[in-house]
């Protein structure tokens, strides 16, 4: 798949797995596991970026005398998901387009 | 392998990278492994889920600026003394030549890769004009009834027509080889810089 799509596909998964409550990275990943396989070093990367845009917060707490990392969506990183929801219409109705030009091919 | 070899490794092969960077993966690692182990996994298996320790360490350098790499590898790791400063300016006519050159000459190589490139395609595009010229020659040649010179300008057209066909080909397959390469390239200065390339 094109890598810049397949980035913000990744992005708004992620963003989709701590939506409803706060999780973990590992628990990203098993939540993922049935649309997309992610492995650690994407995970990673992803949550170090939409750090970055504000779109999640970090705490840190402790779980079974160590330390977890928790991931808390953001008003941005709901807004993401939202403008994610219409322009993905938008990729519907490009790709309704592209298999009608093929079928006259 | 054991949690701690792993993250002992990582920690090796991630060298040179910005240590911040390094506890924050090292921690991010430790973390995954635990919530496997918790979940019933064995400490071998978990640690094995991640991948070998090479694998590990291409994808995050992979994932990680040129820039901040090479910056990382010159900020001073411990106070510069007085005499160094001394000598880094009393130096200062050697060295700052000698590395300009060095990145003049990493900058002039991958300059002449791209110009090889665009020499193609500039021979491609000087083919199809020619044999648009030939087209617009022979058309002319017909309209003053010199049916002989008109039928070989054709052929000439038609030549240039299938050469510029091939040729298109090729002009493709560099350009992607020489993006290739050139990522190659990027990657290669990388792992000058961090750690050593791990055999797993």
């Amino acid at each position: 798949m094109d890598i810049q799509l397949k980035r913000g596909l990744l992005d708004v998964c992620v963003l989709a797995a701590i939506k409803n409550e706060d999780s973990y990275g590992y628990r990203i990943i098993k939540d993922l596991r049935p649309y997309v396989v992610l492995s650690e070093s994407t995970l990673y990367t992803i949550l170090k970026r939409l750090e970055a845009a504000s779109m999640l917060t970090v705490r840190t707490a402790e779980h079974e005398g160590r330390l977890r990392k928790y991931y808390h969506i953001t008003a941005a990183g709901l807004r993401r998901i939202e403008d994610f929801r219409n322009e993905w219409k938008e990729v519907i109705s490009i790709y309704q387009f592209v298999t009608k030009e093929e079928g006259h091919a | 392998m054991r949690k701690q070899e792993f993250l002992n490794a990582l920690r090796e092969g991630l060298k040179g990278l910005p240590e911040k960077d390094i506890e924050e993966r090292l921690t991010f690692y430790g973390e995954m492994i635990d919530d496997r182990i918790e979940e019933g996994l064995s400490e071998d298996e978990a640690v094995a889920r991640m991948g070998t320790v090479g694998e590990v360490v291409s994808q995050i350098v992979a994932e990680t600026p040129l820039t901040k790499i090479v910056r990382e590898k010159i900020r001073p790791k411990r106070k510069v003394r007085a005499w160094e400063i001394v000598l880094l300016v009393l130096g200062f006519p050697l060295w700052f030549p000698l590395s300009l050159t060095a990145i003049v000459l990493v900058l002039v190589f991958y300059i002449v890769l791209w110009t090889l490139v665009i020499c193609l395609w500039a021979i491609e595009a000087a083919l199809w004009a020619g044999a648009l010229a030939c087209a617009v020659g022979a058309i002319g040649l017909f309209i003053t009834k010199q049916p002989v010179p008109a039928f070989g300008t054709v052929g000439a057209a038609l030549i240039l027509t299938g050469l510029s066909i091939f040729l298109f080909f090729a002009c493709k397959a560099a350009t992607v080889g020489t993006a290739k390469l050139a990522k190659k390239i990027i990657r290669g200065i990388k792992n000058l810089f961090v750690g050593r390339e791990k055999t797993k």
